[in-house]
């Protein structure tokens, strides 16, 4: 174990956080949507989850993490073998996949939204992205939410507007199903790190970052937490894990992701 | 037998309220010059079925599309699209929202001719409950709630590919044929835009049959459109117009989708639509996009 740094960004905090959630995956395929997310999913396969699988995001499975910044070429990437989209889905519903992504709605059944926001099905107020892959991810393997800007506006009072991933609602749970089959596995933001373990599937903190008060994460959430017993402090990058997000991001893009950028030891 | 026809005789197919497959990825090798002849034309009221891009989103502005069943609407890099955003907020278009697996099945189940394809996906989530013309169904095997996935039958399926011969035979060496082939399987007649037309014994050589994904037999016609997935990427000859995008993009806040078609569409022909964009030796020399 090397030496926590002294010094460190939020963002490079809360790739390490991101990676975290990957740990104990065995033989998978790790899939973080967007820099911040990718970045902590190919930190974990680079240090403690080495046999989990990635792809290069376009349609090859890799040995080896990419860069996510640098890149002039292809060549010489370590691919193992073709991974179109359409085989994809084979793997998706095998199970055999961890996803880290970035919803824009997450309500207290840890039901997600990346498709639309108010309004009805027939006329959005706006239209986002479309449910795109999360029906499917969230009923076939594990997945893990990556929030960049902790607020009510993300973690609503109510139901998200459109209930695009299955969670721990008892309303909608299919027949057949339990609460086992279905695991969101953590959930990474800008001010603390939790999972679903609280009393009944409720999300639970389980560590603030560095100068964090718990009262500001209740603040900013729009629905009734559980903690953990003892609440800790979100662990502290190392050297060596910084040296490797350095490698994979040498055009360090990650300052570019959070707004101003802040130090991940806030006062 | 020559399949070899013109954009404007493969559009002659599409009439007015048929449900109409595009192949490609958001941003990616999209049959932009056959969606350009759809736009000179007259037809209306279509179904369109895609992984979306800027080609939903045109058909959207031009009035042409009266249903879109999609999972996204995307140009990747420009999360979301501006015109089909403006369709959707404006309540000017159906819509059948399904997850992106779930097109696929249905493409599937068209494709090998059954009515549905059962899967969990979509279970528990609104995509059911938007869709309440989607069956939940029993397994004779289980206990289980399944979702019935419907045939996607497609009256025709428009696709651009790099390569095809006169035949059919149609060749994607770029890295993912995406569902190309199963929007090809899954329509009555699939119309194929390509890079080059070349000679049938191309295919013999070294491993050229090995990127040959579906058969001819499910080829209707083909057109020679060199370019012709611009703005979208045909990888490896060209990448995405990145700079062509942003303009469209932002035609939508200033002007319009009449400003586009004043500046790219209204009078032209694909020859002076390339000349209007830089033409063709540009085209081709947009960078890959390395991910």
């Amino acid at each position: 174990m090397s030496e926590q740094a002294a010094d460190y960004s939020l963002a490079e905090l809360m790739i390490c956080a991101g990676a975290e959630a990957f740990r104990g995956d065995g033989e998978i395929l790790a899939t973080g949507i967007g820099l911040l997310p990718r970045l902590g999913a190919s930190l974990a396969m680079r240090t403690f989850s080495p046999d989990l699988m990635m792809t290069d995001s376009e349609a090859w499975l890799l040995s080896t993490p990419n860069p996510v910044s640098g890149m002039t070429t292809t060549n010489g990437l370590n691919r193992e073998t073709w991974m179109g989209f359409s085989r994809i889905f084979d793997n998706v519903w095998s199970g055999r996949r961890h996803a880290l992504v970035g919803p824009s709605q997450i309500d207290r059944y840890g039901q997600s939204n990346i498709s639309a926001l108010g309004g009805t099905y027939a006329q959005p107020k706006v239209q986002m992205l479309g449910v795109r892959g999360y029906p499917g991810n969230s009923i076939s393997h594990v997945n893990s939410f990556f929030v960049s800007a902790h607020s009510e506006r993300v973690f609503i009072a109510g139901e998200c507007d459109v209930v695009c991933s299955v969670g721990y609602n008892p309303a909608r749970l299919p027949k057949g199903y339990s609460f086992d089959d279905i695991e969101i596995r953590q959930v990474i933001t800008d001010l603390c790190v939790m999972d679903w373990q609280g009393p009944n599937h409720q999300l639970r903190v389980l560590s603030v970052h560095p100068g964090i008060d718990v009262q500001e994460v209740i603040d900013k959430t729009g629905f009734e937490l559980a903690f953990a017993d003892v609440i800790e402090c979100t662990v502290a990058p190392t050297q060596a894990q910084l040296a490797i997000i350095q490698q994979l991001d040498p055009l360090n893009l990650r300052a570019q992701q959070l707004k101003g950028n802040p130090s991940g030891r806030r006062a | 037998m020559n399949k070899v026809l013109s954009a404007e005789q493969a559009v002659g197919h599409i009439r007015d309220g048929m449900t109409v497959g595009i192949g490609g990825w958001g941003p990616r090798r999209k049959p932009m010059g056959l969606i350009r002849a759809l736009l000179r034309s007259d037809v209306r009221d279509l179904t369109i079925v895609a992984y979306g891009g800027a080609d939903v989103g045109m058909l959207c502005a031009a009035g042409k599309v009266k249903k879109v069943i999609f999972a996204f609407v995307s140009l990747d890099f420009i999360p979301l699209e501006p015109y089909f955003r403006q369709a959707r907020q404006n309540g000017s278009i159906e819509v059948m929202e399904v997850d992106e697996g779930m097109l696929l099945l249905g493409l599937r189940a068209a494709a090998w001719r059954v009515p549905y394809i059962p899967t969990a996906v979509g279970l528990g989530t609104d995509v059911l409950k938007n869709n309440p013309d989607i069956s939940l169904v029993t397994s004779p095997y289980d206990d289980k709630d399944w979702v019935a996935m419907p045939a996607l039958n497609l009256d025709v399926s428009l696709l651009h590919v790099e390569r095809a011969d006169s035949r059919g035979v149609c060749q994607v060496k770029g890295p993912d044929i995406y569902m190309d082939d199963w929007f090809a399987r899954a329509a009555k007649q699939t119309f194929v835009s390509c890079d080059e037309v070349v000679d049938t014994s191309y295919f013999s050589q070294s491993e050229e049959a090995r990127y040959v994904f579906w058969e001819r037999a499910v080829t209707t016609g083909v057109v020679e459109m060199p370019g012709g997935a611009h703005p979208t990427s045909c990888a490896p000859l060209y990448g995405v117009d990145v700079a062509h995008f942003h303009d469209y993009n932002k035609s939508a806040a200033n002007g319009g989708f009449q400003a586009y078609v004043d500046a790219y569409l209204s009078g032209k022909t694909e020859a002076s639509y390339q000349l209007a964009v830089g033409g063709i030796d540009k085209i081709m020399a947009s960078p890959q996009t390395i991910y």
